[in-house]
């Protein structure tokens, strides 16, 4: 390895360098990045992470970066806090939440992976970069490539939240909306990607971007003081997080920086597109793909692409999958934004909805440490909550108005607790 | 029945360079086999050792992924368009 990575087959083992390539000439199965840990083994201490600045690229040695990237943006490192009263409600008496919700620049976790990949879209010499999204990584690309005067192209199902479409077009992106679900964009975005010289980060340079996705569970043992979780609930999608979050944990315990830990992955999904959970609770190593119908767009992903490896890390690490509906995942943000004050979009109430199941179902231990992956903010997803909440009529200034206003929602709530 | 293939480009090289082909064959099993007597190179990297079609790579018939129409079972029909796409969209079997 003439550099500390380079790309490897999955399957075949076979090495091909760093080039804006995700799939094995040799047996056409994904590349990944494999890094020389032993390189970095010396030098790569706590001490020397803890005294560069609270960004993700405090772990600048285990990203696939060109040597001496200098960073524009501070993404990463996001609250990681304990959810008391969420436990409470779903039967946890240690809970804790990985609040990417306020990921810097565009308040989901897909900050992360556009950062690491668009470093190495300037180093291929790229002028261009896109992506296919159902949304939160169309406003990171957008929002970043912005940053770093790229050209951005992003292809979107013509169905998305419209906030989300909005917040792409702000930066000036070019967006290409199609009438498809998410399994077509993607397709046509490979096809795109062979015919121009574009740096699709979740295409061409897909291996280099999920790699951003491991500073999410870099952080996580950083800040539970070098320990590992007992659980880990991850959304899933494409299913890649779940899968990077693991490689992370395992990293930094073959470097010594944390002990050894057999942590337990949960995949959390929407019901109406949950190729990746109905394959764990069937057995099956493989996915069947789906044709998504879920207001969780941004997890409406029919046939995703780390599905295998996200049920082999389910399977491997004791852990287990679930699905949950619509109104599960409606009623999840509701309650996680009034027992803990955090607004998720629709994959955040997937994943505490999903987590009171594995609770209930005990795959889960009250008591063992479990760490949410909140993964996106709510102010995109308003859609979701439409029509949910009355607003009352409007009352005049005056101080008698509202002395009666409080009298008739005291009076109702005594009602309630009466009733 | 003849069907219209497009080859992408990380298959080409065992193509010679080819990216559209046609070949006769009623189901997907048949047009593998087809592609594979046509272009031997191309043979192991559509099957594994055992046989099987490889999981990472996904076909679609007239824009529909074949697993939704029937997979392996599925009656190609004269001047059916197909795609073969590589693994970042997931597995097939």
């Amino acid at each position: 390895m003439s550099e500390r990575y380079e790309l490897k087959c999955r399957e075949c083992g076979k090495s091909w360098g760093n080039c804006p390539k995700v799939v094995c000439e040799d047996c056409f199965s994904p590349l990944e990045i494999a890094f020389d840990l032993d390189t970095i083994r010396k030098d790569f201490t706590r001490e020397r992470i803890t005294s560069r600045p609270p960004t993700l690229w405090r772990y600048a040695e285990l990203l696939p970066l060109p040597d001496g990237y200098q960073p524009s943006l501070p993404s990463g490192f996001t609250p990681l806090v304990p959810a008391p009263h969420l436990g409470k409600e779903l039967g946890s008496a240690n809970l804790w939440l990985k609040n990417d919700a306020v990921c810097f620049p565009t308040l989901s976790f897909k900050d992360r992976v556009v950062a690491v990949a668009l470093a190495q879209a300037k180093r291929f010499g790229f002028n261009a970069v896109g992506c296919s999204s159902t949304g939160n990584l169309a406003n990171a690309v957008a929002a970043q490539a912005a940053r770093l005067g790229l050209e951005a192209w992003i292809f979107i199902p013509a169905d998305l939240e419209a906030a989300k479409v909005l917040n792409t077009q702000v930066y000036g992106a070019h967006v290409v909306p199609i009438a498809g679900n998410y399994d077509q964009v993607n397709r046509l975005c490979a096809m795109v990607a062979d015919q121009h010289q574009w740096g699709f980060v979740n295409v061409n340079l897909r291996p280099y971007y999920a790699e951003g996705s491991k500073t999410f569970g870099f952080e996580i043992a950083e800040q539970l003081g070098w320990k590992l979780p007992d659980n880990v609930v991850v959304p899933m999608a494409g299913g890649s997080l779940i899968t990077k979050i693991r490689k992370a944990f395992r990293e930094l315990t073959e470097l010594g920086l944390v002990e050894h830990k057999d942590v337990k992955f949960f995949g959390a999904q929407a019901s109406g597109c949950s190729p990746i959970s109905t394959a764990v609770k069937a057995g099956n190593v493989d996915i069947d793909p789906q044709k998504p119908a879920t207001i969780a767009r941004s997890l409406a992903i029919g046939n995703p692409a780390d599905g295998h490896y996200a049920i082999e890390a389910i399977f491997q690490s004791g852990g287990w999958a679930e699905d949950v509906t619509d109104n599960e995942v409606v009623a999840g943000i509701k309650l996680l934004a009034e027992t803990e004050g955090v607004f998720t979009e629709t994959a955040g109430g997937v994943t505490v909805s999903v987590a009171r199941k594995l609770l209930q179902q005990g795959y889960i231990h009250p008591d063992e440490l479990t760490v949410l992956a909140i993964t996106g903010n709510g102010l995109k997803t308003t859609d979701a909550l439409a029509g949910i909440y009355d607003v009352a009529e409007p009352i005049a200034p005056r101080l008698a108005e509202f002395e009666n206003f409080l009298g008739k929602i005291l009076g109702s709530a005594v009602e309630e607790v009466s009733r | 029945m003849n069907v219209n293939i497009l080859i992408p480009s990380v298959l080409r090289r065992h193509t010679g360079g080819q990216g559209h082909l046609t070949v006769t064959a009623a189901n997907l099993p048949e047009l593998v086999d087809r592609l594979g007597e046509a272009y031997p190179d191309l043979k192991h990297h559509l099957r594994d050792e055992a046989g099987q079609l490889r999981r990472f790579i996904n076909f679609y018939v007239n824009d529909e992924d074949i697993r939704f129409l029937g997979n392996h079972s599925y009656t190609f029909q004269e001047g059916d368009e197909v795609l073969i796409v590589p693994s970042i969209s997931g597995g097939t079997r």
